[in-house]
């Protein structure tokens, strides 16, 4: 019943869960930040995390090395990346529908892949737990946050990383010049076409790892259409975070920590309908979002592409 | 601008080839004597449970009737946007299949629409007993719950925490069915034993449906099952506390060999012998079936690997019995 929910277990099992959980929104979020602080929208996330899942779990499956399966993810990211960057940059398509068209081929491919290269559902012995000395032997604390795989530490470790590039580097500030203003950044020399290259092939990377966090780490298997909508999520997640990598960080450990919570209130059976509790997470996320959206606003030349005047 | 656009519509046909990928080429118009079926499946066909179900009972039934010149069979999966399946369904019944199968029950209100304007074709669609009253069309169902119920009878004789945990996708259809049977059967062998029922919202996605199975062990299961294709996951996070797994439409052994004890598997090619039957002696639909535990419709199969107590497994032999002969009653909500 509803005092079930406030009890220790409960409490340790929801920041646990809630943790993994937000491992791939991490790395496609924060992909995503990038690429959408320099003007790009990347619809095509879904997609090259679900190519990613499947280039990182069939070669692992082959070869039983889970480094050159991440890799892999990485490269196959990499490439959808550049080519995304070719569409977007180069041909000035629409993003959106672009993105799309990335989306479904990635949902296609990786489904056309698995069925091909393999009989059937098939598990792994992917990155192992990594109980940090000392730490993971705290009561509570040491489940939740130091026995995790290391995908799962590299995620978040990401996050004040990413913030560092985007605000105190001056690759960081040249991102944001070529998102806020193309024409001023390449005024001053700056090659809006370079730096948008960059970015839209660092996110895919990061959305190939992304899909590795689920297939090689946190679950170890491949089914179709794993990733069930997560790469939309992380766009959602980017304009929830208001484009910053700790608003990022924020927006995934609520929708994930909510998730968990909403796992908990099926399994204590507190009296509430299923569709009701799964919708919880969603609503709450929406509702931040409403209460918070006019405090900041998107990059200028969010989708706009870059040509330059004659 | 020119150059995107063609781009664009090149990548977006590329995209919707290769999503419909599971569609094979069809060939030429056969001789009249080949038997030739399509499927539209909502799912992957290796996906280890509904969909695997019906295309693994495609290719015994393929192997009775004496290969591919005496039964053909196409199939178009993961269809799980049901305009798609319905322009898939239309296309199949145009080429003159002689069934064509609606693997889904997403896709009844779609074959409705189709099946009237192919008189000729004979159309089936499950999981339901619903033809809709007309004469071309069958509809397939399994009794889940009787295999559910099996489950539940060893589930709790093996819990020791005397707490089991269920991952479900949506409470509906074939997945409530057998959650609802597996409750019955936890309940008629010991009522003390706890049974937590979480429906995740979703056939795909994996990763919640394993931190429902973590979950589940947090609160103190030690015996899991769950059904549909996303429960793959799971799987791994029982192994990984060493619970107990029972599976279900597939047989789920392969995943983990160590903890998977029982899997109601579905026999589909009871149900499409019979069906391919009425259909060559011209009867092409206005009846229903229902794939069980009597007719062989259903099968429990035993992980050979695990050691289940002699007693366990008489009792649930017992009870598959009783299910046949009727005296074992399964009170459904």
């Amino acid at each position: 019943m509803i005092q079930d929910l406030f009890s220790v277990t409960v409490l340790i099992g929801i920041l646990a869960s809630g943790i993994r959980l937000a491992t791939p929104y991490l790395y496609a979020a924060i992909g995503e930040t990038f690429s959408q602080r320099s003007g790009v929208l990347n619809l095509g996330v879904e997609g090259q995390m679900l190519l990613g899942a499947f280039a990182a779990f069939y070669v692992s499956l082959r070869t039983g090395n889970l480094w050159l399966g991440l890799l892999t993810a990485m490269l196959v990211g990499a490439v959808m990346g550049l080519a995304m960057a070719y569409v977007t940059v180069n041909l000035q398509a629409q993003q959106g529908i672009s993105g799309i068209g990335f989306y479904l081929f990635g949902l296609g491919m990786s489904d056309l892949l698995f069925q091909k290269l393999m009989p059937t559902v098939e598990t792994i012995r992917g990155f192992p737990r990594i109980y940090i000395p000392g730490l993971s032997d705290i009561p509570g604390i040491g489940e939740i946050f130091f026995s995790q795989n290391i995908l799962v530490y590299s995620a978040y470790l990401l996050v004040p990383v990413a913030w560092f590039v985007l605000n105190k580097t001056t690759l960081g500030l040249k991102i944001r010049a070529v998102g806020e203003n193309p024409d001023a950044a390449d005024s001053l020399g700056v090659s809006v076409a370079r730096v948008r290259y960059f970015t839209i092939i660092l996110g895919g990377t990061l959305s190939g790892i992304a899909g590795a966090s689920l297939s090689i780490a946190l679950l170890n298997v491949f089914q179709q259409n794993m990733t069930s909508g997560a790469g939309f999520i992380a766009v959602a997640l980017v304009y929830f975070g208001a484009w910053r990598p700790i608003g990022v960080l924020g927006g995934a450990l609520l929708f994930s920590m909510v998730n968990a919570l909403q796992l908990w209130v099926q399994v204590l059976n507190i009296p509430i309908e299923p569709e009701i509790a799964v919708m919880m997470p969603y609503v709450l996320t929406i509702l931040v979002l409403v209460a918070t959206v006019s405090r900041v606003r998107a990059p200028s030349a969010l989708t706009k592409p870059f040509e330059r005047e004659n | 601008m020119k150059k995107s656009v063609w781009f664009l519509c090149i990548l977006i046909v590329l995209s919707m080839v290769l999503s419909a990928c599971g569609a094979q080429a069809t060939e030429a118009p056969a001789p009249a004597e080949k038997f030739r079926v399509a499927v539209v499946m909502p799912s992957a066909i290796n996906d280890l449970a509904f969909s695997q179900s019906m295309y693994d009972a495609l290719v015994r039934v393929q192997t009775e009737m004496g290969g591919p010149d005496a039964f053909e069979f196409v199939y178009s999966d993961g269809m799980f946007v049901v305009d798609d399946a319905a322009a898939a369904i239309r296309d199949y019944a145009t080429q003159g299949y002689n069934l064509v199968i609606a693997h889904g029950s997403q896709y009844g209100s779609s074959l409705q629409e189709i099946a009237p304007d192919f008189p000729n074709t004979s159309f089936a669609w499950g999981t339901t007993v619903d033809t809709f009253g007309q004469p071309n069309i069958f509809a397939y169902e399994a009794a889940s719950q009787e295999g559910g119920y099996i489950n539940g009878v060893l589930a709790a004789t093996l819990s020791q925490s005397k707490v089991i945990g269920v991952v479900g996708p949506i409470e509906t259809g074939d997945a409530k069915l057998y959650v609802d049977g597996f409750k019955a059967g936890v309940a008629a062998t010991d009522p003390s034993v706890q049974v937590n029922v979480n429906y995740i919202g979703s056939f795909s996605d994996v990763a919640l449906a394993s931190e429902a199975a973590t979950t589940h062990i947090s609160a103190g299961a030690d015996v899991l099952t769950g059904t549909a294709q996303m429960v793959v996951g799971a799987i791994g996070k029982a192994e990984e506390a060493d619970a107990l797994w029972f599976g279900t439409q597939s047989n789920q052994t392969s995943l983990a060999p160590s903890i998977v004890v029982a899997s109601q598997v579905y026999h589909w090619e009871v149900i499409l012998n019979e069906m391919i039957g009425l259909i060559k002696s011209g009867t092409l639909g206005g009846r229903s079936f229902t794939a069980n535990l009597a007719n062989g419709g259903e099968v429990m199969e035993y992980n050979p690997d695990y050691a289940l107590p002699a007693d366990a497994k008489s009792l649930a032999d017992k009870t598959v019995q009783g299910i046949i002969d009727g005296t074992i009653k399964i009170s459904l909500p």
